[in-house]
């Protein structure tokens, strides 16, 4: 992942594979893996690219401790 | 809610929400809902505003009867579980008792548009201070899917098998149409959990409402649209779908009403629970001296016994009271049928030196008959060398003809004409009192002058009565000094 894209962090043990996150992703870069977790779900992994930060998987994700999204922050001297 | 540290911004996980939701078994870090179930996704919105308001520790939630009756698992705040439907009335208790609280009740549409419809009406009609979160998903989640006050003409559930008939069921209620024809609610949004913009727009309308309750102008009420994809038997699409399409159509998504800018906060009265005002509510004088653990004094429990009417919870309250005048610990534990008049009742009044354990009386050590049916289907209680007293009229019984334990003194008392003499037939569980009082002679339960204020306490609402049964009460003493 590089440092300056925004990406999702999902837990694998915390995914009930509702795949309301899969189907709310404009950008199409959440799917649903084969391996099942401790509580014997398939769950949701990020692609790997082509997050915006926007936060619609954390917001329509029912599992408080599922989603996070990390968002850098601009470089300044860019910003600038 | 956004998490800030050098290099990047996260967006996780509210403050007010839980790091965990510790409850029977190891999956303590997922919630309890099933997946894809809208309440996950409202309690993060409501624990993001309150985060953002800075009102977590003014915060009370009550959590209903419904899937969300573990919200207390989720919500870092103050936590009341309610009654099937209740949350208006706890909720109102909450917020007089407390003005400084931030009450919010979270229905499901079984519990606030059935069960709980009446209080939720009324409670809006009061302008109570509280945000109502009512989940509606169309049908009755916990208990397998049944319909609902709000599902849908035609909705296949377990219990409309062939789609909600209105001709049969009535049609969906319209909660936010119905509360916005009170006059008091200050704020009335229906919103929906369909997907992430509507989502956002719902978290606009929960901050609203919180706002509201931050500054205390009243009564908020948001009806949020959630999907329960378990019932309705569809996947995420079809979920979306029904939701937008089929749930929108019935119970449009919109802003009925905000009233936040025009409206003044509502100031009640500050409630005060500080020791001296409560002693003064509850009578208590303390520089009494308060007689504790006397060895030399003999437990004694008593239970009363007759038909509803006849003075046997009075009856009761009076010994109570006597006893809390000697500074004894004492219970009175009434237990009567749904009856005023007629109908059985009876109560125990265990009167000990040292603190109560449980109120109720299996065994008694006196027991007052009012009647006969009482009389015979009490007198085993008693423990062995016990004591039954009755009223004559009930007929005539000894320890032969009663099924009483070894040593039982069965008194018969003419309780009835003692009291009908001095003046007053209802006075004569009074008679009987007096008989108890003068049994204990040589050790007596309580002394003369505390069952005298105990009458002169149970009738204090009543004055004329209080010498009339003071009469009652020493003829009563006499006949048995002068008659056993």
């Amino acid at each position: 992942m590089s440092e300056n894209k925004p990406y999702p962090v999902i837990s694998s043990n915390n995914c009930k594979a509702c795949l309301r996150c899969v189907s709310a992703c404009k950008r199409d870069c959440l799917i649903l893996g084969e391996e099942i977790n401790n509580g014997g779900y398939q769950f949701v992994k990020y692609s790997g690219d082509g997050c915006t930060g926007c936060g619609d998987c954390y917001y329509t994700c029912p599992e408080p401790l599922a989603i996070e999204v990390h968002i850098p922050k601009r470089n300044r001297a860019k910003k600038n | 809610m956004s998490e800030n540290n050098q290099n990047e911004r996260i967006i996780k996980k509210a403050k007010s929400l839980n790091d965990s939701f510790p409850r029977k078994g190891n999956d303590i870090y997922n919630t309890h809902y099933c997946a894809g179930c809208g309440h996950g996704i409202l309690h993060k919105l409501i624990t993001e505003v309150m985060d953002e308001l800075e009102i977590q520790d003014r915060c009370v939630m009550i959590s209903p009867v419904g899937c969300s009756v573990f919200a207390y698992y989720y919500f870092n705040c103050g936590n009341v579980q309610t009654a099937h439907g209740r949350a208006p009335a706890v909720a109102t208790g909450i917020s007089r008792a407390e003005d400084n609280a931030i009450v919010m009740s979270y229905q499901g549409d079984g519990d606030l548009a059935s069960i709980g419809l009446n209080e939720t009406l009324q409670a809006a009609n009061r302008g109570e201070k509280i945000a109502v979160f009512f989940v509606n998903n169309t049908v009755y989640g916990m208990t397998g899917g049944q319909m609902a006050p709000t599902t849908l003409v035609g909705e296949r559930t377990v219990t409309c098998q062939n789609g909600r008939d209105p001709n049969y069921a009535g049609y969906p209620l319209h909660m936010c149409e119905l509360i916005d024809n009170l006059k008091a609610p200050v704020f009335i949004e229906r919103v929906s959990l369909a997907n992430p913009k509507l989502i956002r727009k719902a978290k606009i309308a929960v901050k609203k409402a919180l706002t509201i309750q931050k500054e205390g102008k009243g009564y908020s009420f948001i009806e949020v649209l959630s999907p329960c994809p378990t019932n309705i038997r569809r996947d995420v699409k079809g979920v979306e779908d029904f939701l937008i399409n089929e749930m929108g159509k019935e119970f449009p998504v919109k802003r009925f009403r905000d009233l936040s800018s025009e409206r003044e906060p509502v100031e009640r009265n500050v409630s005060d629970f500080s020791t001296e005002t409560l002693d003064k509510v509850f009578g208590v004088d303390r520089s009494k001296e308060v007689v504790t653990d006397e060895e030399d004094f003999d437990d004694c429990r008593i239970k009363i016994v007759g038909f509803g009417g006849q003075g046997v919870l009075s009856t009761g309250l009076t010994v109570a009271q006597a006893a809390c005048s000697e500074g004894r610990e004492v219970s009175w534990y009434p237990s009567y049928g749904p009856e005023q008049r007629g109908g059985t009742s009876n109560c125990s009044v265990p009167i000990a030196s040292k603190t109560i354990g449980s109120p109720v009386a299996e065994e008694c050590d006196v027991l007052i008959a009012m009647n006969k049916p009482s009389l015979e289907k009490y007198a085993h209680e008693v423990v062995e060398n016990g004591t039954i007293l009755y009223d004559s009229q009930a007929g005539n019984y000894t320890a032969d003809n009663l099924d009483v334990k070894e040593g039982v003194q069965v008194i018969s008392i003419p309780a009835r004409d003692i009291a009908t003499e001095i003046g007053n037939a209802r006075a004569m569980n009074t008679a009987i009192l007096g008989a108890l009082m003068e049994l204990g002679k040589d050790s007596p339960i309580l002394s003369q002058e505390a069952f005298k204020n105990g009458i002169r306490e149970t009738f204090a609402a009543k004055p004329k009565l209080i010498d009339v049964n003071i009469d009652v009460l020493e003829t009563g003493a006499k006949w048995l000094r002068e008659n056993i």
